[in-house]
């Protein structure tokens, strides 16, 4: 055992989000072979999704195409889509991965001609827009998708539009007999990067999200507001179309509280200071109330905070709103008592946007299929000893924001060196 | 290199065969004297790889020229080992985002594809440059927790390291704790300080040389070859490294200047820092008689989040108060301590730990702290109660003091020059974008003053540009700090720990690791003559030719990564031991070359001059205008390409060049294209200034700059100033792209055509 190396030097990270794939490019430039899986159609995960990054307000898609470019450039990092692990035998320095892939009826032959989609009507709920929007049954999951190959929906398989989809490609890209399968790799160390979903908001009884189209998630938010979302960036009412210029931002719904999530997920007091500019943007009139317990907006992003609450028309409520109700004129209506004031408050909006928190999916529908240390909230430990050779990054270890998972993450990448051991050969090609 | 035998391949795939004739493609392509054209349905499958790998197989060709989709697609598909490929955009940029069967679509085409040629013709595979010798050894300046982390990190990875530590003892600021905050579950007590055992890790450890009482007085060189001069007790001797990892940490603000919360007044108002040392003794005392505590008072943001003193927050002081509160619980329950904060920050799952002290008894009480006396007496402006309550009786007043980095070192002199570096050059107080304001607009923030950091360098950096790590903001170290946090404007060399932003011990050893895996990047790109970020990988670099050089120092100056130093006669500094692996190959100081003598094997002036040349400029009769757009190819191409792939219409007058950087960009190209002819020119790039987005940090910006003199030639020229602008595209345009290209298109109908053309 003692002098036991490393059987395989290949480092697999599983999960294709920020955090994956900067481990995955990371280690790949250092001269490691590395296999990247993600379990989706596209890499770029919950950052693709987001409009903005805070607090700087520039764009995801900037940083991702640099990472795309990289990818694209470094012949010693492989990627599979539609690929998700299932199993995981053995030690460090030796593992056999069961990896599973789903369909996505679209094979390598894809140009992203869009033929297939223009021959279905068939629409399904655009799970990159959290089904704010339609989209064809074959469709290109985003403008910026990597890799830029359609998908069928499953929706549409069985049924006679898969065949007007098939018989529209002209490079026999579309394969509707694509089945589930396994195969088996080996690595040496595996960087577990599963990320998170947001906190199911129906889960907050009181604040009757399932109730209103016009109380959405702080998600939901970054896709109203972005220029390929469901209102081609405008920040409306999903009830009406109309604009939303008064709009209650509440924080904590779900976090902080012990019926939900207990810990803190970090980054919603940021996003919304974020969403509270998005708003300002769009309109002169734009009234913002921020709902808080406390506004965590920690070392310089103190300035962006600052920045926000310089704007007069940016209110902070110190505040857990009790409930939020559907009024008769349909508009949700926040309701509580100001911790500060202690006035009883029950204020209309246009818009209600609930800053649910970040819940890792390795506590979800991404359990590790081998035993991983975890705490109370289904965030991965790293090993202290013994079997270290898997190891979490990103939100999978804790609820981080975009530049703390990248630090989580490169950390990540060295430590799948160095438990490979050894050296690589050339960093290129 | 040899004769270049570019080899055509036009695709008909995707549209294009249908949209534009392909056969007048390729009479195109044999006017321009390709050597070989052929033409497929769709390259990209595997008998059109395979064609053109037989091609290259049996020498026909030794170039591949790809007229079909974007340069942002297939790549893997069109990868011939080392073989060149240029790709012509037929399908994004022209089918895709003009009308099928339009003879001004047919035009753009041939104009891709003469423009790819072109540039086959002015390319060549970069050779790398791996002469001399290279060091795997990795410098870390520091030995507090983030730096014993990086020496034992980049050791367990299998580099040697040197570590230099300016004090006589290991272990920094942190070695003084008695406990820590808890970073594994169930995050509620404190735990165990390790840090001890950390530095006996690093002492014992033989592939590591620690240095106490050492500095370093100067650093010459590039990655994989630092020259770094260290003194140590007076003797000063010369390490050779290949990568530097920066991690001199931070220090306490100084207390003395938080006379309003009470420091001074009384020998019992003391810092955390203070309490540590007593905790650490055995136990909190007033230090007045020595007498246990029985009520202590912790003011948090002492001078954090404050803009007379640190505007910033801390993030580590609601932590670190929370743990000494528990500390002095667990010694004394019936004590009573309570902590006064204006936010309370315990993100994620340090939550638990404020629950924890919530459930021992610590009493949280939101205000601002109007004042504390001699007596102990401090006096809150209750958030909750709305009123000003005074605390009587206290037996000690902690101040949460917040982190200073240790940009500079406070104990060496310091320099006449680099104060520059040691400024932010963004205002962390503009405005946000408001589309406007229901009522009167508020006046804006004054930027707040920023107040140089005393001290010497922390690496005396012997560049043109100066001796420091240039910093971001508030002294904390520079770097993309949302996407690529490691990556500072100082080649090989890294920063982490408390130096980059405020963390604690747990973040900063994480921290540490990450700066150390980019350093041993750093070290090994260099052995392979490699680009270190953003364009990783890249052989080429800078060729300067000194014989028409006159020495105006624009490229020395303007090199945002500090890559070219100059020699004592104002030459640029091509000797290539010295500075040559800085470079990241963003070509900005080609573009400031008035004299074009500056090249790379792969991208050059001539290459692009050459690809303006090859559109063919319609007379002015023929009505139709031609725009040339220097386009930066990590941000506004793809935002072309992407408004392709939504299929929105934009106008076939315009030619899109993609440049490295918008830094990249000649102004000679934009005199040429006028006197070629062009009736208008626009550099589209990334944001500039306050929030830049620039890949390579100043390059759009010194495109601004270089823009503002651009009047001038167009003024010798005759020409109307609307003819050249600039325009800030984003990734994210792809649905305003068109508009501005449109805009843009529009305004120019409005001159006549450019008098030039036809010369």
């Amino acid at each position: 055992m003692a002098n036991e190396g490393p059987k395989s030097q290949t480092i697999l990270v599983v999960g294709g989000g920020i955090s994956g794939v900067t481990a995955a490019v990371e280690a790949a430039e250092v001269g490691y072979e590395v296999v990247l899986l993600e379990r989706g159609p596209v890499i770029g995960g919950r950052v693709a999704q987001l409009n903005r990054y805070f607090p700087k307000l520039c764009h995801p898609a900037c940083g991702l195409e640099i990472n795309f470019q990289r990818i694209r450039k470094n012949r010693k990092l492989k990627l599979f889509t539609m690929a998700s692990v299932v199993g995981v035998e053995g030690r460090k320095g030796d593992y056999t991965v069961t990896v599973k892939t789903t369909p996505r009826y679209v094979n390598a032959n894809c140009t992203a001609c869009g033929a297939c989609a223009e021959a279905t009507g068939m629409e399904v709920p655009d799970p990159f827009n959290f089904g704010l929007s339609k989209v064809k049954a074959a469709y290109l999951p985003h403008e910026h998708a990597y890799p830029q190959r359609y998908v069928v929906a499953p929706e549409a398989i069985g049924t006679p539009e898969a065949e007007k989809i098939k018989a529209a490609c002209s490079y026999g890209a579309v394969d509707l007999e694509e089945k589930e399968q396994t195969f088996e790799l080996t690595a040496g160390a595996i960087v577990w990067a599963t990320g998170w979903s947001p906190y199911d908001p129906a889960k907050i009884d009181s604040y009757n999200y399932v109730h209103s189209p016009d109380i959405v998630t702080n998600m939901e938010m970054e896709r109203l507001a972005n220029h390929a979302g469901p209102t081609g960036g405008k920040i409306v009412r999903p009830s009406n179309g109309e604009a939303a210029k008064r709009v209650a931002l509440i924080q904590c719904a779900g976090s902080r509280d012990h019926n939900h999530l207990p810990y803190c997920s970090r980054i919603c007091c940021l996003g919304s200071l974020k969403h509270a500019a998005y708003l300002r943007e769009q309109y002169e009139d734009a009234e913002v109330d921020i709902y808080y317990i406390d506004i965590r907006a920690h070392d310089k992003l103190e300035a962006f905070y600052r920045k926000v609450a310089a704007d007069p028309q940016v209110r902070f409520i110190k505040s857990k709103p009790g409930s939020i109700v559907v009024g008769e004129d349909g508009r949700p209506t926040v309701c509580g008592e100001d911790t500060m004031t202690r006035e009883i408050y029950k204020n209309p909006y246009d818009l209600v946007v609930l800053a649910t928190g970040m819940q890792p999916n390795a506590a979800g529908d991404y359990r590790p299929p081998m035993s991983l240390e975890a705490d109370d909230y289904g965030f991965v430990v790293p090993a202290l000893e013994g079997d270290d050779g898997i190891i979490p990054a990103g939100v999978a270890a804790g609820p981080l924001d975009v530049s703390l998972s990248v630090q989580s993450a490169t950390a990540a990448a060295l430590k799948a060196i160095q438990a490979v051991g050894g050296r690589a050969g050339s960093s290129q090609s | 290199m040899e004769d270049r035998k570019p080899g055509v391949y036009l695709c008909k795939g995707c549209g294009i065969g249908e949209a534009v004739s392909v056969d007048e493609l390729e009479t195109v392509a044999g006017e321009m004297k390709a050597p070989l054209c052929r033409q497929h349905d769709a390259f990209c499958a595997d008998d059109g790889v395979a064609a053109i790998k037989k091609d290259l197989a049996d020498g026909t060709v030794n170039q591949v020229v790809v007229a079909a989709c974007s340069s942002r697609v297939m790549t893997d598909r069109f990868d011939f080992d080392g073989t060149q490929v240029i790709r012509a955009n037929l399908r994004e940029q022209v089918v895709w985002s003009h009308p099928a069967g339009d003879e001004d679509t047919q035009m753009l085409a041939a104009d891709n594809v003469r423009m790819a040629i072109a540039q086959a013709g002015k390319t060549a595979p970069p050779e790398p440059w791996t002469e001399g010798e290279f060091s795997q050894r990795i410098l870390v300046v520091g030995g507090g927790v983030s730096g014993l982390s990086a020496a034992s990190e980049a050791a367990k990875a299998g580099h040697e390291v040197l570590l230099l530590e300016r004090s006589d003892q290991l272990g920094g600021w942190a070695r003084k704790w008695a406990r820590r905050m808890p970073h594994r579950p169930p995050y509620r007590d404190p735990q165990e300080n390790d840090v001890g055992a950390l530095i006996a890790a690093v002492e014992a450890d033989p592939a590591i040389a620690v240095k106490t009482g050492a500095t370093v007085t100067k650093t010459e060189g590039m990655p994989g070859k630092f020259t770094v001069q260290v003194s140590q007790g007076g003797a000063e001797t010369t390490e050779t490294v290949g990568a530097i990892v920066a991690a001199t940490g931070w220090r306490p603000y100084d207390p003395n200047k938080l006379g309003h919360l009470g420091y001074g007044a009384s020998p019992d108002v003391v810092t955390g820092i203070e309490l540590e040392e007593m905790l650490a003794e055995g136990g909190a005392k007033r230090k007045s008689d020595g007498s246990p505590v029985k009520t202590v008072a912790f003011i948090q943001c002492a001078g954090s989040r404050d803009p007379d003193h640190l505007p910033y927050c801390s993030s580590v002081c609601c932590g670190v108060s929370i743990k000494q509160a528990l500390q002095i619980k667990q010694a004394d329950p019936g004590a009573s301590v309570y902590i006064v904060f204006q936010e309370l920050r315990t993100p994620g799952t340090a939550e638990e730990f404020y629950r924890q002290a919530q459930e021992a008894g610590v009493i949280f009480m939101k205000g601002d702290v109007k004042s504390v006396d001699s007596e102990l007496t401090v006096t809150v402006d209750d958030a909750l109660l709305g009123e000003e309550v005074p605390m009587f009786g206290l037996d000690l007043v902690v101040l949460a003091t917040g982190m200073v980095p240790n940009a500079t070192n406070v104990d060496s002199a310091t320099p006449d020059k680099g104060e520059d570096q040691l400024k932010s050059d963004i205002d962390p107080l503009s405005p946000i974008a408001v589309a406007g304001y229901a009522g009167e607009a508020p006046e804006p923030a004054a930027r707040p003053e920023e107040n140089v950091p005393p001290g010497g360098p922390i690496l005396n950096l012997q560049y043109r540009q100066g001796p420091h790590i240039p910093v971001l903001a508030d002294g904390f170290a520079d770097s993309h700090y949302i996407c690529f946090p490691y990556e500072t404007r100082r080649s090989g060399i890294y920063t982490c720990g408390p130096l980059r932003r405020p963390m604690d011990i747990a973040e900063s050893a994480e921290d540490a690791a990450g700066a150390v895996l980019k350093a041993i990047q750093a070290v090994r790109g260099a052995a392979e003559g490699a680009a270190l970020h953003p364009r990783v990988g890249d052989l080429s670099f800078p060729k300067i030719g000194l014989d028409i050089c006159t020495r105006c120092r624009r490229c020395t100056v303007e090199c945002p990564f500090g890559a070219i130093d100059e020699d004592e006669n104002d030459y640029p500094l091509v000797n290539p031991t010295r500075c040559r692996r800085r470079c990241r190959r963003c070509g900005t100081c080609m573009g400031a070359c008035p004299v074009r003598t500056i090249s790379f094997d792969n991208y050059n002036i001539q290459m692009i001059s050459e690809m303006i040349n090859a559109v063919e400029v319609p007379d002015e009769f023929e009505e139709k205008p031609r725009i040339l757009v220097l386009a930066c190819e990590n941000d506004a191409c793809p935002a072309i390409d992407m408004a392709g792939i939504k299929r929105a219409q934009y106008s076939a007058y315009v030619r899109i060049v993609p440049v490295r950087c918008l830094g990249s960009v000649s102004m000679l190209w934009v005199s040429d294209a006028l006197s070629r002819g062009f009736d208008g020119i626009m550099l589209m790039g990334c944001k500039s200034g306050d929030d830049y987005q620039c890949h390579f940090v100043k390059g759009s910006g010194i495109a601004e700059e270089r823009m503002a003199n651009i009047g001038e030639t167009l003024e010798s020229m005759m020409l109307e100033k609307e003819r050249v602008t600039s325009a800030e595209v984003s990734i994210a345009d792809s649905g305003s792209v068109t508009k501005v290209l449109d805009d843009f298109v529009a305004k120019l109908g409005e001159l006549d055509p450019n008098p030039f053309k036809g010369f």
